[in-house]
């Protein structure tokens, strides 16, 4: 029974809960105090040791569901296909050993294969299907690709090449025995595949999962396919969830050890200087103070979505942040993104003024004369956008006077450095006042830019 | 491993729980037997008012131990959570025995055999008469154990989390000046969360994690009869019913446990025979605590007094 515990414990990793050795060790030892006898009993504890969030419990719940929960072997079977029998229920399988019972008076001479097959002996069956999938080390299964491989390590296992021989033979001598066998050996293939692919569910699931993000990760925005639209935003999400995480904790701490001989000698005047009460230094951090200014022009449509949600996340993170959108004209957005839900914001502000022709010229304008004030030396302005304004007059001044009155100007341009300065790209003519301008293709540049923002107020 | 018989120890914890008025699930009453053998602090989260710190109350009662409360809030440092010099007394006890300490050292001739003589008399002035002990560590002083409930953690900083550590995993807790004190009779750990942020890791892992969320109608039921027992049978069906499908509903606040036991005392004081309209919009503000959620709720009293009734005739 340990061997299953671990390999549940595997199957818990595989499904997206981090487990630790030590938690394991607990979970042990919980097991051992409340036993195998009740299911429900068990499956509590597991949720109650491992899970350690509520997300944690549903999918350990699912994995515990999938991984301890066989249909009973049925004996006996009514039809020659075993095929949805699954190899892990190797515990219950094993302990009632079944009768070789043969049946068939031809059988003899056969492989062991061949005459389980012909016997239908589904207990047997998948006791060996079980043994064999743990010999070609099943659990180690992580991408789809890898189910031909393991399907073939199993099968050969199971001494599929004494079967052949076996056909060939029969083939010859008695035709109908030979087809019987050939229908018991597709069902078979059938029951193995069905294991690999469970195997592969408990297993590769966060491995798949973790791929996928790494590639969606470093995929430029700009090109990303309708059908991962849904996945990128939930990958946006994630990283919003990490910064706030990261970012959200208090900001006010008192630093103990150091003696703040100024305050304490004030504060105890009263008692002619004895130091009843002691003061102690505070360490004061600034809290982080954004304006943000997105374009949402034409020809950064496409990135422009994803701008939104992260600027939408931004004021989960930070109190502090005004955010503006811009094409023609600009305007103020931070009360639709604090009210709505991140879709809603973002319709609501590409129907006011997303998809026009960028003039930063004039929406440069728009910011200086009705909201330069919101700028103060401890806020960081940042610009996302591909600074091309259409041969229009650029406004260069504006964004020196912005970058003078900040604490820091950040720059995130969708377009790679190759491209700034042709065509009507001002990039070059705006990034001399930037603090930082870096490139912003894909979600990884988002997250490491935003937090670089967020981590300079720690 | 044949021996025991753990669902009816399970089964005695529930039913422990039920004489103190607490009506656990069947999850719950696992956690709090598995805390008691594999001797583990059990961290609870949930929305506000699911009971959660009633589960503590109801433990100590149910095994008759003294309860220990650490409320945590943001800035709570270890001063206020496990002990403190008396800074006071020990500033007060200079003074007074300043002229001892005249005497004591008036035979040394030179400053050093002055010093080495004060170091004879060891740390006087930090031995366990001067530390005032705060909650945690009054918990590891309890001779007959108790139970000690550090509510919302979440409340607390990050570095406080760190300090809980030792006295999780190992119940004891290290006082430079004195040494490490290790418990007593290890206490009985609740500790509670309403997840307004991410606890560590470190925290996480040493403790069981239980969830509490809204309780099935049949329980909730149960626990409306446990709480105010003046209540009619029909009465209780429907307003539970009703709470459930308010709960369907997308507001700012869901109303939790609590909020249904003070509703049913309120129904109960002004003698509702059963759930009527009006009586339902002018006790709305019981079990909903924001205006806008009240106003999303108003619309759909009546379907939702309707299915409760309904329910309650078929159910």
């Amino acid at each position: 029974m340990r061997e299953n515990l671990h390999r549940f414990f595997r199957a818990a990793r595989g499904a997206g809960v981090r487990l630790s050795p030590a938690e394991s060790i607990d979970a042990m030892r919980a097991v051992s105090k409340v036993g195998f006898t009740d299911r429900t009993i068990l499956r509590d504890t597991f949720l109650l040791t491992l899970a350690k969030t509520q997300d944690e419990k549903k999918a350990l719940g699912d994995c515990f569901d999938l991984f301890f929960d066989q249909p009973e072997p049925q004996s006996p079977p009514e039809d020659g296909k075993p095929n949805e029998q699954d190899a892990q229920g190797s515990n219950a399988a094993s302990d009632s050993p079944g009768e070789t019972s043969g049946g068939d008076e031809q059988a003899e001479g056969l492989g062991q294969l061949a005459q389980m097959l012909l016997a239908q002996d589904r207990n047997q069956l998948s006791a060996a299907i079980a043994n064999a999938a743990s010999a070609a080390s099943l659990s180690d299964i992580r991408y789809f690709t890898q189910r031909g491989i393991f399907s073939g390590r199993i099968l050969d296992q199971m001494g599929i090449q004494r079967l052949r021989d076996d056909l060939d033979n029969l083939a010859a001598t008695n035709p109908a025995l030979a087809e019987r066998l050939t229908t018991a050996l597709d069902g078979l293939r059938g029951t193995v595949r069905d294991t690999v692919s469970q195997a592969l569910m408990l297993y590769g699931r966060e491995e798949a999962e973790n791929l996928r993000n790494e590639i969606l990760r470093n995929a430029p925005l700009s090109r990303i396919e309708p059908r991962q639209v849904e996945q990128m935003r939930h990958l946006i999400r994630q990283i919003a969830r990490r910064l706030r995480e990261r970012y959200s904790k208090p900001r006010k701490r008192q630093r103990r050890g150091h003696l703040d001989v100024r305050r304490t000698i004030r504060r105890n005047a009263a008692w002619g200087g004895v130091p009843f009460l002691t003061a102690w230094k505070r360490r004061h951090r600034d809290k982080p103070k954004i304006v943000a200014l997105c374009d949402v022009s034409g020809s950064v449509a496409r990135v422009s979505d994803f701008f939104l949600l992260l600027i939408h996340s931004l004021h989960e993170v930070v109190d502090d942040v005004r955010s503006f959108a811009f094409s023609g004209h600009l305007i103020e957005v931070s009360d639709i993104l604090e009210s709505k839900s991140p879709e809603e914001a973002m319709a609501e502000i590409m129907s006011k003024v997303g998809f026009g022709s960028s003039d930063y010229g004039s929406s440069l304008a728009d910011f200086e004369d009705e909201w330069m004030s919101a700028i103060t030396p401890q806020t960081t302005v940042i610009v996302l956008g591909d600074a091309r304004s259409n041969n229009l007059d650029p406004r260069a001044d504006i964004v020196r006077r912005i970058a003078e009155r900040s604490k820091r100007l950040v720059w995130l341009n969708p377009e790679g450095r190759m491209a700034w300065g042709w065509g009507d790209s001002e990039m070059p003519r705006y990034s001399t006042f930037c603090t930082v301008v870096r490139q912003c293709a894909t979600a990884k540049q988002l997250e490491r830019a935003v937090s670089d923002i967020v981590a300079s107020y720690q | 491993m044949a021996d025991i018989r753990p669902s009816a120890s399970i089964e005695a914890v529930e039913s422990g729980l039920a004489a103190q008025g607490y009506i656990a699930s069947r999850q719950i009453a696992t956690a709090v037997y598995l805390a008691q053998q594999i001797e583990k602090p059990i961290l609870v989260e949930g929305p506000a008012g699911v009971g959660k710190t009633e589960l503590a109350k109801a433990i100590a009662a149910w095994r008759g131990m003294k309860m220990i409360r650490l409320q945590c809030y943001e800035g709570l440092d270890e001063a206020k959570a496990l002990y403190e010099w008396k800074y006071a007394k020990q500033l007060l006890y200079t003074q007074i025995l300043k002229d001892k300490l005249g005497e004591v050292l008036g035979g040394a001739p030179t400053l050093e055999a002055a010093l080495n003589q004060l170091h004879d008399f060891g740390d006087v002035f930090f031995s366990k008469e001067f530390v005032e002990p705060r909650p945690l560590l009054q918990a590891l002083e309890q001779p007959a154990g108790c139970v000690l409930l550090i509510d919302e953690i979440d409340k607390s900083d990050a570095e406080f989390e760190s300090l809980l550590l030792e006295i999780l995993s190992d119940f004891q807790v290290t006082i430079p000046e004195l040494g490490t004190v290790v418990a007593v009779a290890p206490p009985t750990v609740i500790l509670t969360s309403n997840s307004e942020r991410d606890l560590g890791d470190a925290l996480k892992r040493r403790c069981l994690h239980l969830h509490i969320g809204f309780p099935e109608q049949k329980l909730e039921e149960r626990i409306v009869e446990s709480r105010v027992p003046g209540i009619s049978q029909t009465l209780r069906r429907q307003m539970v019913s009703f709470i459930h499908e308010v709960r369907t509903l997308d507001l700012k606040k869901l109303p939790s446990v609590s909020e249904t036991i003070d509703w049913a005392r309120v129904l109960v004081l002004l003698q509702a025979p059963e759930l009527g309209h009006e009586m339902v919009k002018d006790t709305l503000n019981v079990l909903l605590k924001y205006e806008a959620d009240i106003e999303a709720t108003m619309p759909q009293v009546s379907t939702f007094i309707a299915k409760a009734s309904r329910q309650n005739v078929f159910g």
